[in-house]
């Protein structure tokens, strides 16, 4: 074990950067290079201090590890409490990987206020850490709350177009929800406590109380998950944000929502869960072939990736709700595979945006013949996203599927039509832009990927095949806590029977 | 009839002390000619630090600062008294900080400004302290009376004229009902006195006292800007000169809510179920009002003011709760109230270009570029004062509705906790505004000391609150522990 607070530097390495930062002087140039190179090499460094987490973490246990304790707000009992356990494990380990791999893919495409850029990630960073690692309800609102900060301010300062709209949008949305989820907390924190491991394990709340309580953290994951009909901030954020912002967006914050469903809705509400689960299926259902048929017909390549993660987000909430081993660690697995694979997808838009400053699918073609390197790794993404078998996104689709179908035959069937309708639309952009003919001559001018561009796209092209083919080392981790999780969710549907369960014990 | 000794006014020092100074300070001004506004600005400021110094020392002096009541029954000093006034009194020396070089800016070289500051701190001070229909009147009148000519201060702009003529007018309706509930209840109960009162309905409660009560209590939803008596505050804030503006933001509405409290909690305590129901709706219509009216506002001064009256509605969800948490989070709901809207004045005070002031929000457009020291803090301050943590201001809501939560008033927390959404609408313009928006010119980068540590104090309270957020909650729960 390691015997100093590894989850608290985690978290608040990244603002020593900051502090870095801001200490730089001198002419512009030269303050915004040492900036970047500030910002990537604290990053850097907070991955592999993520790794060495890694590597002393004890996959056979589910407890909560590494935890640190600190009295904080003592008049109302909340405590300074982090600790991780298999599920959150990757989630921060995700956060570490992709915050890196964000500074470099803008390192030449952010231009104007290169300080403030790499401050907002670097605090980004900080609270995305801060709500995987939080064991305290109010301390995780408080971290889970604060991304909107640094993520309004990048997409509305660094996006496009209408980006001051899609910065109030998202901004706007996701506090709706969560303002709702507050309140649940409080109640929480009155009745029970502020300790998210005290609350799981309590079984006392009613299942009147129960059913509040989930709509009330429901509507806060819903939307950051998003859900469908509570999704159309999404295609908007991602098409105006900068690459690196759809990056984290589509990489860890959307992953925020379904951490929410694990950590808080199901074990702590498990009627209401069971209650709920089958509108949440049907939910998920339509999530997925409605958005996938309407990223089909998309003609930019941003908003078509936005709405496949709708879809892929589908898979996800389907599988935890199903609330079966398959089910959740398939759950669990699609979010960290989405993580990696619409992260890179974004990022290969973001390659042929420099270029052509247009994510128009019809204004380029034939890219197979100028950039075949770029072909060749926007290839292997595209099938992970597909879900082809030896792409990690197979694994997390499959293991889904596989717990919706015990449960619910007719929804799994439904939810199936989405695999081939993810295939369709993205064979379609794929032949699109990187097949045909070559219409466009500024398109078909440009030129391959560069050393730059290779080195954060290569990383993760290779850990989605490496997933799909091992993915048993992550599993393996996870999986002890997701038992534990299903166990405490069993045992709080045994704990209190409802009065229907009564009526059917007494007809038996 | 006890024999009326020097020492036995120990718990009234401060007001007696600032009344002297404020007549030695308006001889200064008027003996003197050049700078005299510096002079007396600053002379306040140490008369009310120096009441500060007394006001602790007093307390201390009499065993506690619970000295009971004086001058038969008329004043009071608690604890809650105390806490209040020490804000009122932070409050007003932050504003004739912020005010002074405003004040020369704009060429009101007035030294009668600071004078009717320091009067307008003893009337605040004594209604706080009142225990008696009759002290609260006087207290309310020397305050009121006070900012009325401070609201039109600047007597050749038309705006500032008819800002404090539509606030006197409207100001002494409200005292006319005022007087009209005080009558009555004294008809009914007999007594003009706080106690007698309280005991005398706790007994019998009669119509006429209940309406007297309700007259009493929309006199001084009038002083806090409570919706349906909010409509004279866009255009004060508006019309006074930006300085008066940041003191009526500051101090008046908290003196008036610590009144409130202190009569619905003391004489009023027995209408409690009468009482409830009228908070509640006006705690609703505040919020209501202060979110969607200010949606639309393009000058910075009429958003703060819509602003504020959400925000009393926030604050008012606390006295509906009532008990020791509900009047605890109001007391720091009021506190951080107070600091983060002294940061934001401070800064609304520095938008001039070329000498002129600027007050709409599309004149802070780029200001993230041209003067970062200023659209940084700007920018989590309102961050703050839209509820968004780490910042403070998200502390103060969470305070305020766990108190509503836990006296079940869960429509009451759901409508705030919505309404706060639609309020970080406007927050989140002034914000946009300044980091999305293409610069338009530069503003004077001349700022006084004085007002850059108000703003770098205000600062760094918000960002600070959530390191140690116990001594305020402390000290804070102790001074309403001695309301009950």
């Amino acid at each position: 074990m390691i015997d100093f607070p590894i989850l608290s530097l985690l978290t608040f390495l990244p603002l020593i950067g900051v502090a870095f930062i801001l200490l730089i002087r001198g002419e512009k140039q030269r303050v915004e290079q040492n900036a970047r190179r500030v910002a990537l090499y604290t990053t850097m460094f907070n991955f592999i201090l993520s790794v060495y987490l890694l590597i002393n973490f004890d996959g056979s246990s589910a407890e909560f590890q590494f935890t640190e304790k600190v009295e904080w707000f003592p008049a109302l009992g909340l405590n300074y409490s982090m600790g991780v356990d298999g599920i959150s494990l990757f989630f921060v380990i995700l956060s570490t990987f992709l915050t890196p791999i964000c500074l470099l893919a803008s390192w030449t495409s952010i231009k104007t206020r290169v300080k403030e850029y790499m401050i907002a990630f670097l605090i980004l960073e900080t609270f995305m850490i801060g709500t995987f690692c939080a064991l305290d309800t109010v301390l995780f609102y408080i971290f889970f709350e604060s991304v909107l900060i640094p993520m309004f301010i990048i997409i509305g300062v660094w996006g496009g177009g209408r980006c001051v709209y899609a910065s109030y949008k998202f901004f706007l949305y996701t506090l709706l929800g969560s303002v709702l989820m507050l309140l649940g907390i409080i109640w929480l924190g009155i009745t029970i406590g502020t300790d998210i491991p005290t609350i799981i394990a309590d079984n006392s709340i009613p299942f009147n109380v129960q059913i509040w309580l989930w709509l009330a953290f429901f509507a806060s994951f819903a939307v950051k998950m998003p859900m469908w009909p509570v999704h159309t901030w999404l295609p908007d954020a991602h098409v105006q944000a900068p690459t690196a912002g759809s990056v984290i967006l589509a990489g860890v914050l959307l992953k925020m929502g379904g951490y929410g469903f694990l950590r808080f809705s199901l074990p702590m509400f498990p009627e209401a869960s069971e209650y709920f689960a089958p509108m949440i299926m049907w939910m998920s259902v339509i999530a997925i072939i409605y958005t996938s048929l309407v990223a089909l017909v998309q003609e930019d390549m941003k908003k078509l990736i936005a709405y496949s993660s709708v879809a892929h987000m589908g898979f996800v909430t389907l599988g935890l709700f199903t609330m079966t081993t398959q089910g959740v660690e398939g759950g669990i697995f699609q979010m960290l595979s989405h993580g990696i694979i619409s992260a890179a997808l974004f990022l290969c838009v973001g390659v042929v945006y420099n270029r052509l400053h247009t994510r128009e699918i019809s204004r380029y073609g034939g890219l197979v013949k100028n950039m075949p390197k770029y072909a060749t790794v926007f290839m292997l993404l595209m099938l992970g996203s597909v879900g082809l078998p030896g792409t990690s996104g197979f694994v997390g689709e499959f293991l889904a599927l596989m717990g919706a179908f015990q449960v619910n035959t007719t929804i799994a069937v439904f939810a199936t039509t989405g695999v081939v309708l993810g295939a369709a639309y993205m064979l379609v952009l794929y032949r699109r832009v990187i097949f045909g003919a070559q219409k466009n001559e500024d398109a078909a001018a440009m030129s391959d990927l560069t050393k730059l561009e290779y080195s954060y796209l290569v990383p993760l092209a290779l850990i989605v095949l490496w997933l799909g083919i091992a993915p048993s080392y992550v599993m393996d981790k996870v999986s002890p806590s997701v038992q534990k999780l299903i166990g405490q969710y069993e045992a709080g549907l045994k704990k209190s029977p409802t009065s229907l369960d009564i009526a059917l014990r007494e007809n038996e | 009839m006890e024999v009326l000794s020097f020492s036995s006014l120990a718990p009234i020092y401060p007001e007696l002390f600032l009344a002297v100074s404020a007549l030695f300070l308006l001889m200064v001004g008027v003996l003197r000619h050049d700078s005299n506004l510096r002079i007396v600005s600053w002379g306040s400021v140490i008369a009310f630090t120096i009441a500060l110094f007394i006001m602790s020392k007093s307390g201390v002096d009499t065993g506690g600062i619970d000295s009971g009541s004086i001058l038969n029954g008329m004043f009071v000093q608690t604890h809650f008294t105390f806490f209040m006034k020490v804000l009122v009194i932070g409050g007003l020396i932050t504003s004739i900080t912020l005010s002074v070089q405003y004040l020369q800016q704009d060429n009101i070289m007035r030294f009668e400004y600071p004078i009717l500051v320091l009067f307008s701190g003893i009337g605040m001070m004594l209604m706080i302290s009142a225990n008696d229909m009759l002290s609260l009147y006087m207290g309310l009148e020397l305050q009121s009376l006070s900012l009325y000519v401070l609201a039109t201060i600047r007597r050749d702009h038309s705006k500032s004229a008819e800002s404090g003529m539509k606030y006197f007018i409207l100001g002494a309706i409200s005292s006319g009902m005022l007087l009209f509930g005080i009558s009555l209840l004294y008809g009914f109960t007999g007594s003009t006195n706080f106690e007698v009162i309280g005991t005398t309905l706790a007994n019998e409660l009669s119509l006429g006292a209940v309406i007297g009560f309700i007259f009493v209590l929309a006199a001084l939803a009038f002083k806090i800007s409570a919706v349906p008596f909010h409509m004279w505050t866009p255009d004060v804030y508006e019309g006074a000169p930006t300085s008066v503006t940041a003191l009526f933001a500051l101090v008046p509405k908290v003196a008036a809510f610590a009144l409130i409290i202190r009569l619905l909690f003391v004489p009023f305590a027995a209408l409690s179920d009468q009482w409830f129901q009228v908070m509640w709706l006006l705690a609703f219509l505040s919020m209501a009002v202060g979110a969607f009216a200010g949606l639309r506002q393009e000058n910075i001064k009429r958003l703060l003011a819509y602003s504020s009256i959400g925000n009393i509605g926030y604050a008012m969800i606390g006295i509906v709760a009532g008990g020791e948490t509900g009047l605890m989070a109001v007391m720091v709901y009021l506190t951080l109230y107070m600091v983060m809207t002294a940061g934001v004045f401070g800064i609304i005070l520095c938008m001039r270009r070329d000498g002129r002031g600027f007050e709409n929000i599309s004149d802070l457009a780029g200001l993230s570029k041209n003067s970062p020291w200023l659209a940084y803090p700007l920018a989590i301050l309102m961050f703050s004062m839209s509820g968004i943590p780490p910042m403070a201001g998200f502390f103060s809501k969470y305070l305020i509705f766990q108190a509503s939560i836990e006296s079940g008033l869960y429509s009451l927390a759901v409508f705030g906790v919505l309404t706060s959404v639609v309020a970080a609408y406007y927050y989140l313009r002034v914000i946009k505004t300044m980091f999305f928006d293409d610069p338009v010119d530069k503003f004077d980068s001349a700022i006084e000391v004085s007002r850059k540590i108000i703003i770098a104090l205000a600062l760094f309270v918000v960002i600070a609150f959530i390191f140690n957020p116990s001594p305020l909650i402390e000290i804070s729960s102790n001074a309403v522990r001695g309301l009950f």
